[in-house]
């Protein structure tokens, strides 16, 4: 049995690409080619360099030690905070920018919620000297401006999505819209494990360097590839796809996922997915989202920009209905409680995204040996005012 | 037989129109199709709501975000349609997103469509692969066409698959776009329009996606059995209500 996605882009039951006829050529040239092109000498080569000069990987491990004591574990925190951009989304922009320079396109877009994915997409466009357009909850926009001026000072064209809900999905309807006007030149960069096959597993598969790094460096520190527990934080879930990749099939490992509650997973403003959420399709993939009985998808709610989308990516929704992983969900309020621990104990202030999920050590008890690697997805420079906001700082 | 074959038999360029169901006002579903088929009509495409129509461009998208504030839902739809085989006799097709289907169950959908007498439907975001693998057989248990879009990009071996899985008509969707977002056609378009002809399906084709008065009406219809008219009937009920249907089935035929 594997966790992993089958050749129809299948995690069990969930994922497929239900896409309109007008997507399907774009899609499928994507679907025939991606692992091959992924698996060319020539790819790894310039994918693995760009990762190590351009993005400063790899990424310490970093054995928190005052924070292990607190809670009496073994904590690692894996640090994409410390990536070029500011987390571990460029590690995916970075490797489709690659795939869609070999596939002979010309112009990029991408969908952003808070506007980091936005951000690693422009970034990597500027480096290859390609067109991008961002489009963007116009909501989110005003939400957002720091990331909004940055998109715009890396050359990036960004376009307010005015439909819908005005957030982060209708900013994706938005760009897949953009993508069937535009099928021949553009190559659509999508920012997480969501959207039809073969984006779950592409995306997967280029944050798998989370997890291939923390195999050899665990190993030097502990003398073992493999944890205890991996936990992550879920969106959409790329970064937690990345932590969990190499792991996925070891059952000797916990995996641990951590959903925002918002303002408590019963008030009527969440984004705690796996809880609320009943099986659907949503940007043409089979997974678990929050809908309204008749079908209508629902705006979730978090303190966190990075979480509140309404899906969860196929891989994860296969993870929770098989119990392979844990999901447990943390409110904004012990969010922000931990974000601010963790700058106290050990100096780093996190993005609100990796706050939930150090929120676990006051939620669920590890034993005193127990590895407990966590990915500190983002940094918190980018929620320095809702920090500022919430803490009268 | 179906009313949908029924209709492409005859001698004629049909013209269906799109509407989206709970728009402009919750109540004007079934006054819309009659006062459509009153006006010589040929088929209709009831649009069934969704929060994330992807396909659609912002005039229909805009309707459907109006008919949910609307309250409208499936079930809703099934009640206001419940009598309308009582007055209604042109083909009707419902057209809606895949999700509310699934909600509501794929073959309680299908079962209380045969009941009211709804003739097919479309379905943009369920690929006609995941339809013949799971979905057929339910479609045919209860009467419905299901009809399948192809654009200028649709590969010939991939039209040939959805003519070999389609019995009703091929959706042609007249150029790379969303809905609502070209008016009239190109040089291109009508290569592709002659290169579909010339395949010799054996289902008719009906084109839609950019035909908006008689110009454009004329032009789908040299190459096809007839074109589906959507968000220009749809800016015409914002402008006008639904009092002077008549006035804009006359500037199309």
């Amino acid at each position: 049995m594997t966790y992993q996605a089958d050749e129809n882009g299948y995690y069990g039951e969930f994922g497929g690409a239900y896409i309109p006829e007008m997507l399907y050529p774009n899609v499928e040239e994507l679907r025939q080619q991606y692992v091959q092109i992924m698996q060319e000498e020539s790819f790894q080569k310039e994918f693995k360099e760009l990762l190590k000069d351009y993005v400063g990987r790899p990424t310490p491990l970093y054995f928190a030690s005052r924070l292990s004591e607190k809670y009496n574990t073994k904590i690692y925190l894996k640090r994409e905070d410390l990536c070029h951009t500011g987390a571990h989304k460029v590690n995916n922009t970075i490797g489709q920018i690659l795939m869609a320079k070999r596939l002979g396109k010309n112009r990029i877009i991408a969908e952003t919620g808070a506007g980091q994915h936005g951000v690693a997409t422009a970034t990597v466009c500027a480096l290859m000297g390609i067109e991008c357009i961002v489009y963007m909850g116009e909501i989110d926009i005003d939400r957002q401006a720091p990331n909004v001026a940055r998109m715009k000072m890396l050359g990036a064209t960004v376009v307010p999505a005015k439909s819908g809900s005005r957030t982060l999905k209708d900013a994706t309807n938005e760009a897949i819209r953009d993508w069937i006007n535009n099928p021949v030149d553009t190559h659509y960069i999508i920012g997480s494990v969501v959207g039809p096959h073969p984006y779950p597993d592409m995306v997967a598969r280029f944050q798998s360097v989370i997890s291939e790094e923390i195999k050899f460096q665990l190993l030097e520190k502990e003398g073992r590839e493999a944890p205890d527990y991996v936990v992550a934080c879920v969106g959409g879930g790329s970064n937690a796809a990345g932590i969990y990749y190499h792991y996925l099939d070891n059952q000797e490992v916990g995996i641990i996922a951590i959903e925002a509650a918002g303002k408590g997973v019963l008030s009527g403003e969440s984004a705690a997915t796996s809880a609320l959420g009943k099986e659907g399709i949503i940007h043409g993939s089979k997974t678990l989202l929050m809908q309204s009985p008749d079908g209508q998808i629902t705006e979730p709610y978090s303190i966190s920009a990075g979480l509140d989308y309404p899906g969860i990516g196929p891989m994860h929704a296969n993870l929770f209905r098989t119990g392979r992983a844990e999901f447990i969900s943390i409110t904004d309020a012990d969010a922000m409680k931990a974000g601010q621990e963790l700058a106290k104990l050990e100096g780093i202030i996190p993005a609100i995204e990796s706050s939930h999920a150090l929120a676990i050590f006051e939620d669920r008890k590890f034993k005193k040996d127990d590895i407990v690697v966590l990915n500190l997805s983002g940094r918190g420079d980018k929620d320095l005012s809702t920090y500022i906001e919430y803490f009268n700082l | 037989m179906n009313r949908i074959n029924k209709k492409l038999q005859e001698d004629k360029k049909l013209l269906s129109i799109y509407f989206t169901a709970g728009y402009p006002d919750i109540n004007d579903t079934v006054f819309i199709i009659q006062d459509l088929e009153n006006n010589g009509v040929d088929m209709i495409e009831i649009g069934l709501p969704f929060s994330d129509p992807l396909a659609d461009g912002p005039t229909i998208q805009e309707s459907s975000t109006q008919a949910l504030k609307n309250g409208m839902t499936t079930e809703k739809l099934f009640q206001q349609l419940k009598d309308i085989r009582k007055t209604v006799n042109i083909p009707l097709i419902i057209m809606g997103y895949f999700n509310p289907m699934l909600q509501y169950g794929v073959e309680e959908f299908c079962k209380k469509c045969e009941e009211i007498g709804i003739d097919g439907l479309i379905i943009p975001d369920l690929p006609v692969d995941v339809y013949s693998e799971k979905y057929q057989a339910i479609f045919e248990k209860y009467n419905l066409i299901n009809v399948f879009l192809i654009t200028p990009q649709t590969s010939e071996e991939r039209i040939r698959f959805i003519d070999s899985v389609s019995d009703g008509f091929i959706y042609m969707v007249s150029s790379a776009s969303v809905t609502g977002s070209t008016s009239g056609f190109s040089k291109d378009t009508k290569t592709y329009f002659q290169r579909i002809n010339d395949l010799k399906l054996k289902n008719p084709q009906v084109v839609g996606f950019g035909i908006s008065d008689k110009q454009s009406f004329k032009e789908a219809t040299e190459y096809s059995n007839g074109a589906i008219i959507g968000s220009a009937f749809i800016k015409h009920l914002t402008k006008d209500g639904t009092r002077t249907i008549s006035e804009f089935v006359k500037t199309i035929r």
